[in-house]
């Protein structure tokens, strides 16, 4: 078994604007085929951690860190070219909004099967399998009448589907979902996070899954990184979430409002406070 | 008294010559102080109703009153009436203009209605919401989302509405700041004896908010739960 190889290991990971504003400010953190989640607030710098680890920052952005390995690889250095080929291979990504994410001028066949172009020699006819196989994978219906239909034909889920087959499909090591759920309705979002889940667990991926959605994620993952302005503030396994001691944790944790809450005010953030802690 | 009420109301929307019904035969009726909800997965008619009762949308048939007044299908809101319902959308990036700042877009219905000592209202109503006064110079995109959406409130309640329609306003938030707007909405309620009607996919949202909902489902209501 693969399981203790790691897939992530970063040390010192700084992402700074070229005028030398720090926005993620040196953290650390290592990941094997488990599935970690990555929770904090807008602006908090979780989604471009995530995308460093795709290569995917703007040009304007300075990446450093004193220890970069990406499945063994020592990636800070990779040229495109490199990143290329183990982008959609090894690694791949699950972005926020399917709107936004598919290419609206291309049928769903064709957009599920291009990371097999780019990446697999096979021919067209086991490449076509291998598109509807993964549709059904991912609990879509009728492949064969869906892979000739557009994303404006699909709904949220059913988009958010079709990109979680363009992502599984050349069974890559880890999966990165940059807030998979928070463009969709409040029902679709647990089967979105339960289809993750199984995927993941059939295929023993790993997992780094970003949210601002504390206890949503929780039950999907096995540990938690917290993120606060550009620093990892907690880190703490899921069960252990309804007893964090760190403030932010606590706050993040207890902030959805439920039927119970009513009539009190639901918890805030003290940021002032958690200046001091920082 | 009964702010609102909604008798066998359909709503349909225009595409090309043809109508398509999407809210079919609804009736609700919505009580003063009170916070009401409408719940349903995303396409099931409950922002198409909202759109009625803020009178943005013409094409609907049945019986509404609002505020004792019965309304007319097809003819937009004047006067009195139109001062009286205000709206907070759901996406505070575009609710906004965005090359005017803060202070010319909240001021412009004032002015409109020949109001005295604009700039004390507006001072006083970002006191309100828990926004800084010197903001009131900004353009929306020097803004976070949350703090927007606290000015797109104060738009709203800066024409002392009657009835406060919500359109999925924390959606487009972080949950932490998710939560600092409904507190902000529950203040402005108990301080201003507002009448709400508030629309969300999240079930959480309505339960924690609303003192009576509905659920509705493919254009129809589905369950009514009160919760007093």
């Amino acid at each position: 078994m693969t399981n203790n190889t790691s897939l992530v290991d970063v040390r010192g990971l700084r992402i700074g604007l070229d005028d030398g504003t720090e926005l993620v400010k040196g953290i650390d953190f290592s990941m094997g085929h488990e599935r970690v989640a990555l929770v904090g607030e807008s602006g908090s710098g979780k989604s471009l951690t995530a995308r460093s680890l795709m290569g995917l920052l703007a040009d304007s952005l300075v990446v450093e860190a004193d220890h970069f390995q990406l499945l063994g690889h020592p990636v800070l250095s990779y040229r495109q070219s490199q990143w290329n080929r183990l982008r959609g291979q090894q690694v791949s990504m699950v972005l926020q909004d399917p709107k936004y994410a598919l290419n609206p001028t291309q049928n769903i066949g064709r957009q599920v099967a291009e990371p097999l172009v780019l990446h697999q020699s096979m021919s067209s006819k086991a490449r076509l399998e291998k598109v509807e196989y993964m549709l059904d994978a991912v609990g879509l219906a009728n492949p064969a009448k869906l892979r000739k239909m557009y994303p404006h034909q699909l709904s949220g889920g059913m988009g958010q589907r079709v990109m979680l087959a363009i992502a599984l499909i050349n069974d890559p090591q880890l999966l990165i979902a940059d807030e998979p759920t928070s463009a969709l309705d409040h029902a679709v979002r647990d089967q979105v996070l339960a289809l993750i889940h199984s995927l993941v667990e059939e295929r023993n991926m790993g997992l780094l899954l970003i949210s601002h959605d504390l206890q949503q994620v929780a039950d999907y993952c096995e540990r938690v990184m917290v993120m606060y302005q550009g620093i990892l503030i907690d880190h703490l396994p899921a069960e252990a979430l309804p007893n964090a001691t760190h403030p932010y944790t606590q706050t993040l944790w207890s902030c959805r409002p439920n039927i119970t809450k009513r009539g009190q005010p639901l918890p805030t953030l003290d940021r002032q406070h958690l200046e001091t802690l920082k | 008294m009964n702010q609102l009420e909604v008798n066998n109301v359909s709503v349909s929307h225009a595409q090309g010559l043809q109508r398509n019904t999407v809210v079919h035969n609804v009736d609700l009726s919505v009580q003063a102080g009170e916070c009401f909800g409408l719940v349903g997965p995303s396409g099931c008619g409950k922002s198409s109703l909202l759109w009625v009762l803020a009178g943005l949308n013409p094409y609907w048939e049945g019986d509404i009153s609002l505020f004792g007044q019965p309304l007319e299908s097809g003819k937009v809101f004047t006067g009195e009436l139109r001062r009286r319902v205000q709206m907070v959308f759901q996406d505070p990036y575009a609710s906004l203009h965005p090359k005017h700042r803060l202070r010319r877009t909240l001021a412009e219905p004032l002015k409109l209605l020949g109001l005295q000592d604009i700039d004390d209202r507006l001072s006083e109503g970002f006191k309100q919401v828990g926004l800084a006064e010197n903001m009131i110079d900004r353009y929306p995109h020097q803004l976070s989302g949350g703090q927007r959406q606290r000015v797109a409130i104060i738009r709203a309640l800066l024409l002392e509405p009657k009835l406060l329609l919500l359109d999925e306003p924390t959606s487009a938030l972080d949950m932490s700041v998710q939560a600092e707007i409904l507190n902000l909405l529950n203040d402005l309620k108990a301080s201003r004896d507002l009448t709400m009607i508030m629309v969300s996919h999240d079930p959480d949202v309505i339960d924690y908010m609303c003192d009576h909902a509905v659920t509705m489902k493919a254009g129809r209501i589905d369950q009514e739960k009160y919760y007093r």
